[in-house]
């Protein structure tokens, strides 16, 4: 609209600022868009300048980043994920060595570990036999001779705490567009369980039950077929009410009516079926970890796109939050994590709480999770964002940080608006506007478990960095560019 | 004539099938088209979609993971057309929202997606992320109206000159004021659609000008605020220069006025030829400017907002004002040895041209609350700008909180050496919802034995506080209400003549 339309039509306004503004010309009968705006995240003289480089038609860099995150939606887009096997990680996972435990979030020590993190560690060494008891695997866990890695650095994704050891059976994710695979240990269920920490006996059990048990039977059975195919699964559940994050109800029905015919004709034991039918069918979460192997398998490929702003990965180890931008590879840029807003299951509250975890947060960065809150009113409830309408306006900003919609993934309450796809980390920057997650709250001691659910923002300082970062290694390689002409 | 079949298999791609059907009906009805149908391919639906004579290669290979659109139509290019409308279809199915809902977006970007023809961007952000907020809007091809303050030179005018280049119009920083197409933006007036163009700094002085156009019974067509620094060489009049070539080429606009304090020496040469060149009626108001030359062709050159006005309309803003009886009047109730001015003001441009005004009589005001003593009796008059950024930093402007200006008029008001307070009013949108009062409070508490106080009144009946309104309650307290800024201030200095 030149300056000569606005003439000649008369004003269309979009309002930034003191919102009177916006009221006398509504008053007027003049069209107005009234942004509620709010300053950039950042107030760092050093990001600022690294955002205006990369952001706006006019500016030197942008186009190279536009160039690139196209590209990085398109490989997300392009994604053909299916469920093809569940095998023990030994045998699966790159690089899971003995004495090896892989963990949620970024790099982490034992030193640094929240309580029920290591409270999952003791219980995880215990299982594998390193150690006899919970006492002797902490302190063995202390000395440095047990080796912590993240799973992202293994192709691999948990929930919570996350853990992932050789012996514990792992969900086998294939991205058929690009032919690789991700990998996410079998919910545990709900109660006492590794992800929040717990440990004893009856949590060691039920996880010594889905190696010898449930594992094996799911893995013959999808063996046997060609996958269970994803991407339309999760469309399906959308539009009956589930983000994918803390409600996955019907995803976990519709992935049991796929998979309970082909149970039946793997296993002729039908105690064994109705036990494995019974532990899928009596979880409502169950698909989580089916979702988060898919969303590993859905961005790995995104990874190493140069210039690409396109969030990769964001993850917790419920002491530092970490993200990875398309454009920067491995890297991870991290900051404190922070702690939940939510509501409590009776008998605990904030007090209790432990900084947020996991893996988990892949779904909000496929565009699920709390950016898919507009499709599960019901979370709205539950994580205590209050009634449906702000389920609506969770997602609704969430359009504002990225860079596309998926039209395969379409929210009914929204006109069938395609749900928030591609975190662009310079938006995030630029709008105040942190991600959206929805998550479980696990109790701060070592084997408590989950004591409620919430919402939580991704801090904005990783996005700083990682904006900063791409601009530095975007200028480093234009340098080497010129040295080798 | 033999129909073609075609087939086209989205793989992975899920809609729900309420949605398919309708879709499949709109393609069926298209010209040229015998049937159609878009449906997830389940066996079942695959099996319809053959008794229907719909099916052909890809689409007997779809899976139910697979979207099938099928078309069977008369000629190549029916089909092709249903294939096209299919796409754009499905395509706005992911980009359409909601329109309605509490919801308001973060960001500019945001506003865009639920308001796709915006034309401007109005931005009152803090000054130092203004022009951030402008850069992004001018990308996204949107006028801009910066109302923000601090916004540092290098960045106006290299907002200026990107808008320039791109045919879009910056107005401002520090833009008060504007009216589009007879549309009062921020701190305006409401007054009637007219046929006369402004362009001014910014502010109060458009505002004047709308307001006495409005008093002779014409109205402005659109007015441009340009921001205080853009006829500074520095900036170099890009947006004033615009402002002219879009007026002049405006079928809505007779009459061009221009109000400004003196330009700089380059940039005023290109707007006084510019206006020259506009084809239309210009006049021009240029405060301080006393050796200023207009080119043949230029626009007259007015001393008042208020000759500019009637210039512009050929009509008189305001009759059976008798300043010279009234000051008569005013003096002689007036204690002797009274003989100081003091000009309290919430507009700059009207602080400007009332020292104009008084410097036409031979009366030098200074511009700052304790400026040094000067030579003569002149020293202790003073017009003060109560909008300038030493009184606004950290408070507000005094158009919408007067408590700063109602103060120093307490002040003023038993200063026996002050012999005429000159105060502005000013009414509109965005504007203290009843100016008139604290100034009526502090008149009354001050009695009889104090100064005359001389006001106009910025605004016009159709103003939120009502210009009548506010008139009535001044004159009631005992304030002479003129109907001009020019005529408050000619009417102070003659009070000043006749002070004993």
């Amino acid at each position: 609209m030149t300056a000569a339309d606005l003439l000649s039509n008369g004003p269309r306004v979009v309002n930034v600022g003191l919102p009177g503004f916006a009221d006398d010309l509504r008053a007027a009968g003049v069209p107005v868009a009234d942004v509620a705006w709010t300053p950039p995240a950042s107030a760092d003289a050093r990001v600022l300048e690294a955002l205006d480089r990369v952001t706006g038609a006019h500016a030197e860099l942008t186009e190279r980043v536009e160039t690139a995150n196209a590209a990085a939606i398109e490989r997300m887009l392009a994604a053909d994920p299916v469920l093809v096997d569940v095998r023990p990680a030994a045998e699966v996972v790159p690089g899971l060595e003995d004495r090896m435990i892989l963990h949620a979030g970024p790099p982490i020590e034992w030193e640094r570990m929240c309580g029920p993190m290591r409270g999952a560690v003791a219980g995880a060494i215990v299982l594998e036999g390193w150690a006899p008891d919970l006492e002797a695997a902490s302190a063995l866990a202390a000395t440095g001779e047990i080796r912590f890695a993240p799973n992202h650095h293994h192709d691999a994704v948990g929930p919570m705490t996350g853990l992932t050891t050789r012996t514990m059976p792992v969900m086998v994710v294939e991205n058929r567009a690009f032919g690789n695979r991700a990998y996410c240990t079998v919910n545990e269920g709900l109660g006492r369980v590794m992800r929040f920490g717990g440990n004893d006996d009856s949590v060691l059990d039920r996880l010594r039950w889905l190696a010898s048990t449930l594992g094996p039977l799911l893995g013959e059975t999808l063996r046997a077929g060609s996958g269970v195919p994803l991407k339309a699964l999760v469309a399906r559940g959308l539009s009956m009410g589930d983000e994918m994050h803390q409600r996955n109800v019907a995803c976990t029905s519709l992935l049991l009516r796929a998979l309970a015919p082909a149970l039946a004709r793997t296993t002729r034991d039908n105690e064994l079926l109705g036990e494995v039918l019974e532990f899928i069918g009596g979880n409502d979460q169950f698909f989580l970890n089916v979702a988060m192997a898919m969303g590993k398998a859905v961005m790995d490929p995104v990874r190493g796109i140069d210039g690409a702003s396109i969030v990769t990965a964001m993850s917790r180890n419920g002491t530092d939050f970490g993200v990875r931008l398309a454009g920067t590879g491995e890297r991870w840029f991290t900051a404190p994590v922070e702690m939940p807003r939510g509501l409590y299951f009776p008998g605990f509250s904030a007090d209790d709480a432990n900084p947020d975890m996991g893996d988990s947060t892949i779904v909000e960065t496929v565009g699920l999770g709390g950016f898919a809150m507009a499709a599960s009113p019901a979370v709205a409830g539950f994580v205590g964002a209050g009634n449906a309408s702000s389920a609506l306006t969770a997602t609704r900003s969430m359009y504002e940080i990225t860079a596309a919609r998926n039209p395969e993934w379409t929210i009914p309450a929204l006109d069938f608006a395609g749900v928030p796809a591609g975190i662009d980390a310079r938006k995030v920057v630029a709008g105040g506007l942190a991600p959206t997650i929805n998550t479980g709250i696990a109790h701060r001691e070592p084997g408590v478990g989950q004591v409620g659910a919430g919402v939580v923002n991704a801090p904005f300082a990783c996005f700083e960095q990682a904006v900063a970062a791409l601009v530095d290694e975007m200028d480093a390689q234009r340098g080497s560019m010129m040295e080798t002409t | 004539m033999s129909a073609v079949i075609v087939n086209e298999v989205r793989h992975g791609f899920y809609v729900d099938s309420v949605a398919l059907m309708r879709l499949s009906a709109d393609l069926a009805a298209l010209p040229g088209v015998e049937d159609a149908v878009v449906m997830i391919g389940t066996p079942s639906n695959l099996e319809i979609m053959r008794e229907a004579g719909l099916l052909a290669p890809p689409g007997v290979a779809a899976g139910p993971n697979d979207l099938v659109i099928a078309v069977r139509a008369a000629d190549e290019a029916a089909g092709a057309a249903a294939f096209s409308r299919a796409s754009s279809a499905l395509e706005r199915r992911s980009a359409q929202s909601e329109a309605d809902g509490p919801w308001r977006p973060r960001t500019v970007d945001g506003a865009l997606d639920r308001m796709a023809d915006a034309n401007l961007v109005l931005i009152s952000t803090p000054g130092a992320y203004a022009a951030r907020e402008a850069r992004r809007a001018l990308d996204r091809g949107l006028n801009v109206m910066l109302f923000s303050d601090n916004v540092p030179l290098e960045s106006e005018r290299a907002l200026k000159e990107r808008a320039h280049r791109r045919g879009l119009l910056v107005m401002g920083p520090d833009c008060g004021t504007a009216w589009i197409a007879g549309t009062p933006l921020a701190f305006a007036n409401v007054v009637p659609r007219g046929r006369v163009g402004v362009v001014a700094a910014s502010g109060t002085g458009l505002q004047e000008v709308a307001v006495l156009l409005a008093r002779a019974g014409a109205g402005i067509s659109h007015g441009i605020g340009v921001g205080g620094r853009d006829l500074s060489d520095a900036v170099g009049g890009v947006s004033t220069l615009d402002a002219i070539d879009l007026l002049a080429t405006d079928a809505g606009t007779d009459h061009l006025i221009l109000v400004s304090k003196p330009p700089g020496p380059r940039t005023a040469r290109r707007v006084l030829e510019r206006l020259a060149a506009a084809g239309k009626p210009c006049t021009a108001v240029v405060f301080g400017a006393h050796d200023f030359e207009t080119p043949p062709d230029g626009p007259v050159l007015v001393s008042t907002l208020k000759d500019a006005a009637e210039r512009a309309t050929g009509r008189p803003v305001a009759s059976g004002f008798d300043a010279a009886a009234i000051a008569r009047r005013e003096a002689e109730r007036l204690e002797e040895g009274r003989r100081a001015l003091r000009g309290l003001f919430c507009g700059g441009t009207l602080a400007t041209e009332a020292r104009a005004v008084l410097a036409s009589a031979g009366i030098d005001a200074a511009t700052e609350p304790a400026s040094p003593a000067r030579s003569g009796s002149n020293a202790s008059h003073r017009v003060i700008d109560l909008g300038a950024d030493e009184y606004t930093s950290g408070r507000p402007h005094p158009m919408i909180d007067p408590a700063l200006r109602t103060g120093m008029l307490r002040e003023a008001l038993v200063d026996r050496e002050v012999a005429v307070v000159l105060l502005d009013v000013v009414l509109g949108l965005g504007a203290h919802p009843d100016p008139a009062r604290p100034v009526c409070d502090a008149v009354r508490a001050a009695g009889r034995a104090a100064p005359a106080v001389v006001a106009s009144v910025c605004g016009t009946g159709d103003d939120p506080q009502d210009h009548g309104r506010q008139s009535a309650m001044l004159r009631d307290a005992g304030v002479v209400v003129a109907p001009s800024n020019a005529d408050a201030a000619a009417t102070a200095a003659a009070i000043l003549r006749h002070a004993r």
